[in-house]
């Protein structure tokens, strides 16, 4: 298919092969020179080893799911290209290492690149991935300087690995002289504005560091182990603290203790980690103390599918803890939102003085990609309202948020997690649980100020994804609307409080289409709690939603809706 | 009810040697106030859960700060709270089922972190609050509620757990004698780590111990309370360990390991490794 200004390219083999660094390397080289590049990646929970694929989409344009059909798979071992070859579309191409024996399906259009082998010959065993590289520069008509200008900046002062790496490309582009391209993205339209390349992860640490984060404690967990890792080495210095703990119960404890004297505190972790900082969540919406929880979801439950991508812990989210309570959510959807939602979250946070969730998911986290560069001058970090009064101060005593004493300062309190009275100490008295629930509920009024999108506002039926499908959903918007079907758009990552414009506007129509990663179609069903007519399109693979086969979803039930609506 | 809060209701039992132990506290700070020249406001007192952890809410005088959390985290809230500001005197107050048993686990890092907190832990070899629970410390073969044919478990002795986990601080004492508490209390506020100050507090209720503590000599019982000899050198630790092993309620400064860094002396070694760290420069590594 000469001329599609798009491909994605899939590399499957053994982790250790070089699989994990290949896909963001064709992002970082195709970026660079102005394309558009996001990329996809599963890692098999093991050292050394083990099935592993990551694939890179390029396009022209700006790119919003880790597309649909791969175009160009790239397999190190049998295994890989057994997997993997069912997705590789009609007229794509599969470049096999030698050890790999086709078995080739009618169609089917194979090269066998010795791989390791030319790689010796560049002096660099290492450069295996450059001779994919050159390879791939045939087939997707791009330029082999574009590499060979990215490889340069890359190693610049190391001229050995220069020049072992663009002999690599060399070696692996004169592999394919008898092969044309299959793919021709055109001259690259640079974007005008600062970009900067970055994954989820790194996006949402980002987000947090400019709204003043200034203490950190996490427990190594996949798929949000990136973000300790990036605090440990980068929030030091002054007032600053950021550290490994012995468990999520010590980590999601230590952030109490922190939001208590007054700092900005927040924990990353997934799943199983999640679940451990339940009861301790419920103590810091009972005792009103600032704090952030980013939940990078993995499949579930228990060890679940921890290098997968899933969006099945929104209840858990919503209600952490047992108990009377209902949580802050922000879920952002792509990774530009990521570094948006960590800003958010701190502020909220200690705007209400109380813990905020950030749902995130792994496709999301390792996701690397080409976005504008956010600007840290609209990021307004907001400061905690602190008693500066004197002593004796009835620190919960207020029928709504009040100021927060910090130790070291006045107004010397009890932070208490049993039910208390307006100073803190411990009580049983129906009238001061009356209060204090009544309290914590109002105080999420203060966090009404979600944005959110919306097209096509008077269409009666709207798709509204959340969280990591709204790539995928944005994509399939647009096939459905390029077919005019009629239908709205809706979007926040704002679950909870929901904007309530939003809410508004979502009791009023006839059907509200949720694409979400779990069983149970966990966001339809809290829409459906709050009076909207929604319906879940679930999907449980691991894998985030193809934008073709959401839009068929869709056309599919309005179609059967019509159909019904005959009937009746 | 208490001093300051007429209102609030609870209420430890008569005799509770929690009562000498919150006394000792109440001197302790006092104490390491007028001798530092601090406010009141310096200090944080973290709780558990149990009737020792109620000790929060019944100081008199001036109110320290407190966070009365959840059952068995006070040490991981205490290590937010100190290294969210290290200049506050951070106190934790536990029991022995809150900090023994499903609290144990957060001892050791604290102990590796020679994180500068001090610990008050009130052992009354029961859980009180629950009415009358085996405990971690209850006796092996004591019939309690929840062991109605006898505890089948060994007894801990907390002061070996805390000498093998490297706790560089480890004082034990009897809650009658709370101006000696406050001493041990005192003296582990001013080492520069983490400090534990083990007080045998008895249950009048379910686990009267006061007569086997004090013993009876005339009729040839020995006290289970023990003064350590004068001659201990609590920085020996061959000599510490001994006194651990024997088991009983020594009355004493058993260990002090005055080799080690705090934690926070750790943390701030590296502050320099934070220059031009700020999030300007930190976001442009990520340029395009």
């Amino acid at each position: 298919m000469a001329g599609q200004t798009e491909f994605v390219v899939r590399f499957a083999g053994e982790g250790g092969q070089g699989v994990v660094t290949a896909a963001e390397f064709v992002a970082r080289a195709a970026t660079a020179v102005g394309y558009h590049a996001l990329t996809f990646a599963t890692f098999p929970s093991q050292i050394l080893g083990g099935p592993t694929w990551t694939q890179a989409r390029v396009a022209r344009d700006p790119v919003k799911s880790p597309g649909d059909a791969v175009d160009i798979l790239v397999a190190f071992n049998d295994y890989a290209y057994q997997e993997h070859r069912v997705d590789v579309r009609e007229g794509g191409m599969i470049l096999l290492d030698p050890s790999v024996s086709p078995d080739l399906a009618a169609g089917e259009r194979t090269i066998v690149i010795p791989f390791d082998e030319l790689a010796k010959k560049t002096g660099e065993s290492r450069a295996a991935n450059m001779v994919v590289m050159g390879a791939l520069s045939k087939l997707i008509n791009m330029p082999l300087d574009y590499f060979k200008q990215f490889v340069s900046a890359r190693f610049a002062g190391r001229e050995k690995v220069i020049t072992a790496n663009h002999m690599g490309l060399d070696l692996g582009l004169a592999e394919m002289a008898e092969t044309d391209a299959i793919a021709d993205l055109g001259e690259p339209d640079k974007p005008g504005y600062r970009q900067s390349f970055i994954k989820g992860n790194d996006a949402l640490s980002m987000g947090a560091l400019a709204a003043g984060l200034n203490f950190y404690v996490g427990y190594p967990i996949s798929p949000a182990t990136p973000v300790l890792l990036y605090m440990e080495r980068n929030l030091v210095g002054e007032g600053k603290f950021a550290y490994q703990a012995s468990s999520e119960i010590e980590a999601i404890g230590a952030i109490l203790g922190a939001g208590f004297a007054g700092k900005k505190a927040m924990t990353a972790t997934s799943g199983p980690g999640f679940t451990l900082m339940g009861e301790g969540l419920g103590l810091a919406w009972m005792a009103e103390i600032p704090l952030v929880v980013i939940d990078v979801q993995r499949g579930g439950p228990a060890t679940g599918l921890p290098t997968k991508t899933e969006q099945s812990d929104l209840m858990q989210a919503l209600s952490p803890a047992h108990g009377d309570s209902r949580f802050p959510v922000i879920a952002p959807g792509s990774v530009e939102e990521c570094f948006q939602a960590g800003a958010a979250a701190l502020n909220w946070a200690e705007r209400y003085q109380g813990p905020v969730i950030v749902l995130s998911e792994h496709s999301l986290a390792e996701r690397a990609q080409n976005i504008r560069k956010p600007d840290l001058g609209a990021v307004k970090a907001e400061r905690r309202s602190v008693y500066t009064g004197s002593n004796g101060y009835l620190r919960y005593e207020a029928a709504e948020l009040s100021p927060m004493p910090i130790p070291g300062g006045p107004g010397a309190y009890v932070a208490n997690g049993s039910e208390h009275d307006p100073y803190g100490d411990t009580t049983h008295l129906p009238r001061h649980h009356i209060h204090m629930t009544e309290r914590r509920f109002g105080k999420l009024a203060l966090l009404g100020d979600g944005s959110y999108e919306s097209k096509r506002a008077d269409a009666s039926a709207v798709l509204m994804p959340w969280g990591g499908s709204k790539g995928s959903g944005e994509e399939a918007y647009a096939l459905l609307e390029a077919e005019g079907v009629e239908i709205g758009w809706r979007y926040t990552m704002f679950l909870n409080p929901l904007p309530p414009a939003l809410l508004e506007e979502l009791r009023e129509k006839e059907l509200v289409l949720v694409p979400e990663l779990n069983y149970q179609g966990q966001f339809a069903g809290v829409l459906r709690s709050l009076g909207v007519k929604a319906e879940a399109l679930t999907q449980y693979t691991g894998l985030p939603f193809k934008a073709g086969e959401l839009a068929q979803r869709v056309k599919d039930r309005l179609g059967a809706g019509a159909k019904q609506a005959v009937k009746v | 009810m208490s001093a300051k809060n007429p209102e609030y209701d609870f209420k430890w039992c008569p005799g509770c040697g929690d009562f000498g132990v919150r006394r000792a506290l109440e001197f302790a700070m006092q104490d390491y106030m007028v001798k530092y020249e601090t406010p009141m406001a310096n200090n944080v007192v973290v709780a558990g859960i149990g009737c020792s952890g109620n000790l929060v809410h019944l100081l008199e005088g001036e109110q320290p700060f407190g966070f009365h959390g959840i059952h068995g985290r006070a040490l991981p809230i205490s290590l937010g709270v100190k290294m969210g500001n290290p200049d506050l005197n951070v106190v934790v107050v536990a029991g022995d089922g809150d900090f023994l048993s499903i609290g144990m686990e957060h001892i050791a890092p604290q102990a590796a972190r020679n994180l500068n907190v001090t610990t008050v832990v009130m052992d009354n070899g029961v859980y009180g609050l629950t009415k009358g629970q085996s405990s971690p410390t209850t006796e092996a073969e004591a019939v309690t509620s929840s062991t109605p044919y006898g505890k089948m478990e060994a007894a801990v002795n907390p002061l070996e757990l805390y000498m093998a986990m490297g706790v560089s601080y480890v004082a034990s004492g009897y809650s009658s004698k709370p101006r000696d508490l406050a001493s041990y209390i005192l003296q582990g506020m001013e080492h520069p780590g983490f400090s534990i100050v083990h007080v045998a507090s008895p249950c009048t209720t379910y686990n009267d111990t006061y007569a086997q503590l004090k013993g009876n000599p005339s009729k040839g019982i020995e006290p289970m309370a023990w003064a350590l000899p004068d001659d201990h050198d609590p920085t020996d630790r061959a000599q510490a360990q001994r006194v651990a092993d024997r088991g009983g309620v020594p009355l004493g400064i058993v260990y002090h390991d005055t080799t080690r860094p705090a934690f926070e002396a750790r943390i701030s070694a590296i502050a320099d490794r934070g220059e031009g760290k700020d999030v300007a420069t930190l976001l442009s590594a990520f340029d395009l």
